[in-house]
């Protein structure tokens, strides 16, 4: 099988894989991955999960292509998600398992992932990831600095096809735009003043 | 012979019958009182012909001796025809109110000016035109079944005999342009037990390929016993199905594709955990929307984004620790929530929102909402609200 190089475009997630994402704003960034893949979406989510996606707070598109499947155990879950990557007709897959995945599991939806040609996005607790994870995003949001801007950290903890990184970016969290704040350098040495 | 008339009507051919009862006088009789038992109120009427008792039937009902026909529906109104309402407005604005008086007319000049149908109509009532009872056709029975000369105990064995039961029911199911929603397989084995096999479909179908697959579970589960020797499947819930253009291209395949996992996922975890948002018309944010089951909803879009903003995430609401002496109603400056601390950065709001008062929903017990979009200094942007008459602070969502 071909692999498919890492996307150069930064904040893509490589597609037929599957990626993690850990911390309070991993439900917005699988969100801003969900405006990013057109066609079908499935969020899988425990039946006894309390929160639910808001259809009226979602960005634009999203809400009439998603999909909420809610199985009653934790082994239905990965079924579903199993299932849900086999299928060529969904693009992104964002679930919500409970417990860390094991490396048979993780390693079995990667070859679903690669299957049904589908993206898969866990959200996962802090230090449940798996190891067959593809990258691992960090995501926290950012207070803002003035009062129309929601600036979120997302930074990457593992990637397996390319380097770390961290990234700043203003998303709204209702339309597909975003502005990617310029990495700044850490500088070790003061600046010179031409003279 | 029986058949359906109009939509609350029934009209029997008695041809030959009355006599039996001793008359068609008796007969009504006899056919008013075994109703009347049975808790219906009917009004029934006889006549020569199938207009004329139509007509009499809604205009009082009784029986008519044979020849007094024009006598007995003369005197009704034209509306009685079976006519539709604008031509029995215009009639009646020429002044034909009566059936005896459009009798009297010359016919050419009214099929001229009204069609071809009021004077069928008429000739139909005076018995000028047959107009025979048909009973309705019987509904198709989607069913089909195998007896096996030897008992099978395989799994393999059953798949082949199902994919033959399937192979038929769908040309039938094709024949009558339907397809099948949900469908059971009953398995009799030779020790008189039964197993019963169901599943269900997403979307209406009549692929025999795609429906063995989702049978392959449930014929797994099967106790054989000593043997299968008779298997009966049929499609109890059916829909229309027209025909579908062959390769109709790309979109077709790709939700033919959602379908099947959809039916895959349904069918393991019921379909009511197989859902989809729909929007709902209320105000109150956590029947803003619809969690629908995806195989029997169409997606819908969501409504244009109006008015303050909602979170991305909703959940029923979480008790916020305040300071004990915080009583305003205006968001605290500090708060404890899931045990995390949060400095509150920034606040908008407030929006209020009142209880819908004709549904009685004990999380509104608590009366009106003040409804804040708090910021924080360590980052989460969080959907917060006050009951003003408690002083009580809660969190329901988060933002992106």
């Amino acid at each position: 099988m071909r692999l498919d190089p890492a996307p150069a475009e930064p904040l893509t997630l490589a597609a037929r894989r599957v990626h993690e994402a850990q911390g309070f704003g991993r439900r917005a960034f699988a969100l801003f991955q969900a405006v990013r893949h057109p066609g079908p979406l499935v969020w899988v989510l425990p039946a006894h999960a309390p929160h639910l996606p808001m259809l009226r707070g979602l960005p634009d598109g999203v809400g009439d292509r998603l999909h909420v499947i809610r199985p009653n155990s934790e082994i239905d879950l990965l079924w579903s998600v199993e299932e849900a990557l086999r299928a060529t007709a969904v693009t992104l897959v964002i679930a919500e398992p409970e417990k860390p995945l094991s490396l048979i599991a993780g390693r079995r939806l990667q070859l679903a992932a690669e299957t049904g040609k589908t993206t898969g996005l866990m959200l996962i607790r802090e230090g449940a990831g798996s190891n067959a994870a593809e990258t691992r995003w960090h995501c926290t949001p950012l207070p803002k600095e003035t009062a129309d801007s929601t600036p979120h950290r997302w930074s990457l903890s593992k990637n397996k096809k390319g380097t770390l990184r961290s990234w700043t970016v203003y998303w709204n969290g209702a339309t597909p735009a975003f502005n990617l704040v310029s990495a700044a350098g850490e500088r070790h040495e003061p600046a010179e003043t031409p003279t | 012979m029986v058949a359906v008339d109009g939509a609350d009507g029934l009209i029997a051919d008695v041809t030959g019958v009355p006599h039996l009862f001793g008359g068609d006088a008796e007969l009504r009789d006899d056919l008013h009182a075994k109703l009347e038992h049975a808790g219906l109120g009917v009004v029934s009427a006889i006549a020569e012909t199938r207009g004329a008792a139509h007509a009499l039937a809604r205009h009082g009902g009784g029986a008519v001796p044979e020849g007094e026909l024009m006598a007995a529906i003369g005197r009704l109104p034209v509306s009685a025809l079976r006519i539709d309402s604008k031509t029995g407005e215009a009639l009646s604005r020429m002044g034909l109110i009566r059936i005896s008086d459009l009798a009297a007319q010359p016919r050419a000049p009214l099929a001229r000016r009204f069609g071809s149908g009021l004077v069928r109509r008429l000739d139909q009532a005076l018995g000028m035109q047959p107009e025979p009872v048909a009973p309705a056709a019987e509904l198709p029975h989607f069913g089909v079944r195998i007896t096996l000369p030897e008992p099978i105990g395989l799994q393999a064995d059953v798949m082949a005999g199902l994919s033959r039961l399937l192979e038929r029911l769908c040309g039938k199911l094709a024949c009558h342009h339907m397809g099948a929603r949900r469908l059971r397989l009953v398995l009799h084995r030779v020790d008189r037990e039964t197993a019963h096999v169901e599943i269900g479909l997403a979307r209406a179908m009549r692929d025999p390929e795609r429906i063995a697959a989702l049978f392959a579970k449930g014929v797994d589960e099967v106790e054989a016993g000593f043997g299968i020797d008779a298997m009966r499947l049929s499609a109890h819930i059916t829909e229309p199905l027209p025909p579908e253009q062959m390769g109709a291209g790309p979109n077709l395949r790709h939700e033919d594709a959602l379908a099947d996992l959809f039916s895959r996922l349904g069918n393991r975890l019921g379909f009511d955990h197989v859902l989809r948002l729909l929007p709902a018309r209320s105000k109150i944010p956590e029947r803003s929307f619809l969690l629908a089951p995806a195989a029997y909803s169409e997606a819908e879009a969501p409504p244009r984004r109006q008015g303050p903003e909602r979170p991305i995430i909703i959940f029923p609401p979480e008790p916020v620790m305040t300071a004990a002496f915080h009583q305003s109603t205006t968001p605290p400056a500090r708060f404890r929530w899931r045990r995390m601390q949060f400095t509150t950065l920034r606040v908008t709001g407030p929006e209020r929102i009142a209880p819908e008062w004709w549904f009685d929903d004990p999380a509104w017990r608590s009366g009106l909402r003040d409804y804040w979009k708090v910021e924080t200094c360590e980052g989460p942007r969080l959907w917060l609200f006050c009951t003003p008459q408690v002083s009580n602070w809660f969190a329901q969502g988060e933002f992106a």
